[in-house]
């Protein structure tokens, strides 16, 4: 996993509420058995007008003018700006594969999809939640200045804007360690393996039932 | 000191470690795994040359891409098929204690073989790599979904990094009506919270209205917990729960089985334990329910109407709601029993079970599907599910009527397989998601429950089923 530490990147704006994973990165890409790749069809149904299939060359399908991911001003956009209950619905991790793989490295919502949320920092994004208030700010901000950039320090939690207005964020000091050292989980938990049989033997003897091997 | 509730009690039970900041690690009991969001952890695995910690744990079945027609020709996307013979050669490779592969006679969508062979029980964790993961909370067990980066961890190291979530209580009280059932109560719920509602939450459902459900019926209710945001639903264990599993393939036996039975009594929350929320629903009031959007919040009972986004004064509520009729090619104000369908879908984890089939098929008997109902598709959950409803002769009212009567799978919940909607076509389906596209790019889908989706077959549009029964 790559770490995060600082970022000053470009904002683009997803302005709807509740996108779904299944509107991230859908269905038939899923059929991949690759953890990579994925970034050409991000927001596949709304980024091009043609059906995509996994594999396809995308650089000559038809693309969909409105859509922000494809306005040159988003181009080269690190930080993804969204609504309400972004990530909900399906599990699947090709979603954050697709975001991370397309150049994001950072999300600002009000609010993400719980499964979503901790996917993310599995994949080296950082997942900001901010109030309804400060993503409105920034929507607004963002629509007025061409080159809208946001500088992210993860070691202070801080986001900060070209005006110089700033806010602080959560992250839990696990998964802030995570990241900012691209550490995996799996090597540190079984720096535990001792506890974790430990808890076994226990958990056998209470509920032998679970095991029956 | 306030008593525990069931959350409390499944999580305190299972905590291995815990980090200054509430992180702890948590011990997995049962890890459900399918193709398709699988093949990246065992290749991790390999990769770092780890070996499952506990491969007995391990339940696993194709379930996404397998087609429900024409078994005798294998799987013909080569895609798909790649996907399935990947899960074959791992499982192989790794080890499980059940696998089901491609054709076996209990091959099935995991949600549904996974408690229908007793790999799902009471106290236990449960993980897949599935949102719908959830359903297994109708045992009084914890479970939920999970990414796959810890469908990796759990397959190395037996646990997953977790915080606790808050504690929320939906009660529902008094008696469903007669129709009325427990995907009515589910899309109620999610209609009054919203899809974000439980967000941070893990949710048990009580009240007379869940203990009067069947175990079928509360897992349709938990498998959509995640619907309304929540990462795991779960309901306290009571008789339904513990005769529902004697006599289960890997069901404990004998001595464990007593045992077994002491401890999962114990499964409930405690009369003072203490919610950080809690809400109340009257059962009697709950009517079949008819989604209208794109999102399963966006929702009405059948006698309701699209609704008027003028009426609405929250902006980026009233933009999801143009963009939602848009999509759905419905007009502000119709009434629900207007919209005419093109297909119709009864399966998924969420209603493929024997019992949903019966409601189908008590509805569709001796009726015929409309005319303009070019496909009515009718999947059973599992192999066993199937083998039930032939003995039953629930596949000659299906057939009789005009359904067609498939094998096992996902299907089209999710359109990976052949099974989907073209463009612009309006679905009646009993699955878990009206997301744009969901079932197949440009499809329309409408929640209902199976027998909402079979009333809405024979009549071609939207109709009360309590006015069909
Ligand atoms: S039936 Fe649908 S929701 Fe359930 S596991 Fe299959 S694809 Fe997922």
């Amino acid at each position: 996993m790559k770490p995060f530490t600082r970022l000053n990147g470009l904002v683009c704006p997803l302005d709807r509420a509740n996108v779904d994973t299944d509107a991230i990165i859908p269905k038939q890409f899923l059929k991949s058995i690759k953890r990579s790749g994925f970034g050409p069809y991000l927001f596949d149904e709304w980024r091009y007008t043609n059906y995509g299939e996994p594999g396809m060359d995308c650089t000559n399908r038809p693309k969909n003018p409105d859509f922000v991911l494809n306005q040159p001003r988003y181009q080269g956009a690190q930080i993804l700006l969204a609504r309400d209950n972004f990530g909900c619905g399906s599990s699947r991790e090709h979603a954050p594969w697709a975001i991370e793989d397309y150049g994001f490295r950072v999300m600002i919502a009000p609010s993400f999809a719980d499964i979503f949320f901790s996917n993310s920092f599995k994949n080296g994004i950082l997942p900001i939640v901010a109030s309804a208030e400060i993503v409105d700010r920034l929507f607004k901000e963002c629509a007025a200045t061409e080159g809208y950039k946001l500088d992210v320090d993860l070691a202070a939690q801080t986001v900060t804007t070209p005006s110089g207005f700033s806010f602080g964020f959560d992250i839990t000091p696990h998964r802030k360690h995570c990241l900012l050292n691209g550490l995996d989980d799996i090597g540190l938990t079984l720096q535990h393996a001792d506890e974790i049989r430990a808890f076994e033997a226990k958990h056998k003897a209470a509920q032998p039932w679970l095991f029956t091997a | 000191m306030a008593g525990k509730t069931l959350y409390d009690k499944l999580w305190d039970s299972h905590v291995v470690r815990q980090e200054a900041d509430g992180t702890c690690l948590l011990y997995i009991d049962r890890h459900l795994v399918h193709e398709v969001t699988s093949p990246q952890a065992f290749e991790g695995l390999r990769l770092a040359g780890r070996k499952p910690w506990r491969k007995d744990t391990v339940v696993a079945v194709p379930d996404h891409n397998t087609p429900t027609n024409h078994w005798d020709k294998g799987i013909e996307d080569p895609v798909s098929k790649l996907q399935v013979d990947t899960l074959d050669a791992n499982i192989k490779e790794f080890g499980a204690q059940i696998y089901f592969p491609f054709k076996h006679a209990n091959q099935g969508i995991i949600h549904v073989i996974a408690p229908e062979n007793g790999a799902t029980l009471p106290g236990m964790t449960v993980v897949c790599g599935d949102s719908h993961t959830a359903t297994h909370g109708a045992f009084g067990a914890l479970a939920h979904g999970i990414g796959t980066s810890e469908v990796e961890h759990v397959l190395a190291t037996q646990t997953l990094v977790q915080k606790k979530s808050k504690s929320m209580l939906i009660k529902v009280n008094g008696q469903l009506g007669a129709g009325v059932t427990a995907k009515d109560v589910a899309l109620a719920i999610i209609g009054r919270i919203g899809t974000a509602g439980g967000t941070g939450y893990c949710v048990e459902f009580a009240g007379s209205a869940i203990s009067g459900l069947s175990m079928e019926g509360r897992m349709t209710l938990c498998n959509l917990a995640i619907e309304g945001g929540a990462r795991a639903g779960i309901v306290a264990v009571d008789d339904k729960t513990i005769s529902y599993l004697e006599g289960r393939p890997i069901a404990p036996k004998g001595e464990n089985w007593t045992k077994a039975v002491a401890y999962w009594k114990t499964l409930k929350s405690d009369d003072d334990a203490v919610f950080d929320t809690v809400i109340e629903f009257n059962g009697a009031e709950i009517e079949p329910q008819v989604t209208w959007g794109t999102s399963p919040e966006q929702v009405t009972s059948v006698g309701g109407k699209v609704p008027n986004p003028a009426a609405e004064s929250d902006p980026i509520r009233r933009a999801g709601i143009e963009r939602a009729l848009k999509y759905m090619g419905l007009q502000a104000d119709m009434p629900i029993s207007d919209i005419q369908i093109d297909k119709v879908f009864i399966g998924s984890c969420t209603n493929s079970r024997i019992e949903d089939l019966r409601a189908a098929a008590t509805v569709a008997k001796g009726k015929k599907v409309a005319a303009n109902v070019k496909l009515a598709l009718v999947v059973p959950g599992s192999g066993i599910v199937k083998r039930q409803a032939e003995a039953e002769g629930l596949d000659k009212i299906f057939t009789e009527a005009g359904f067609e009567w498939r094998e096992p799978g996902c299907s089209m919940c999710l359109a990976m397989n052949a099974d989907r909607l073209s463009p612009g076509e309006r679905c009646a389906s009993t699955s878990n998601r009206n997301f744009e596209g969901r079932q197949g790019p440009g499809g329309r889908t409408h929640l209902v429950s199976p027998a909402m989706a079979a009333a809405a077959a024979i009549a071609g549009h939207f109709v009360d089923v309590r006015q069909a029964l």
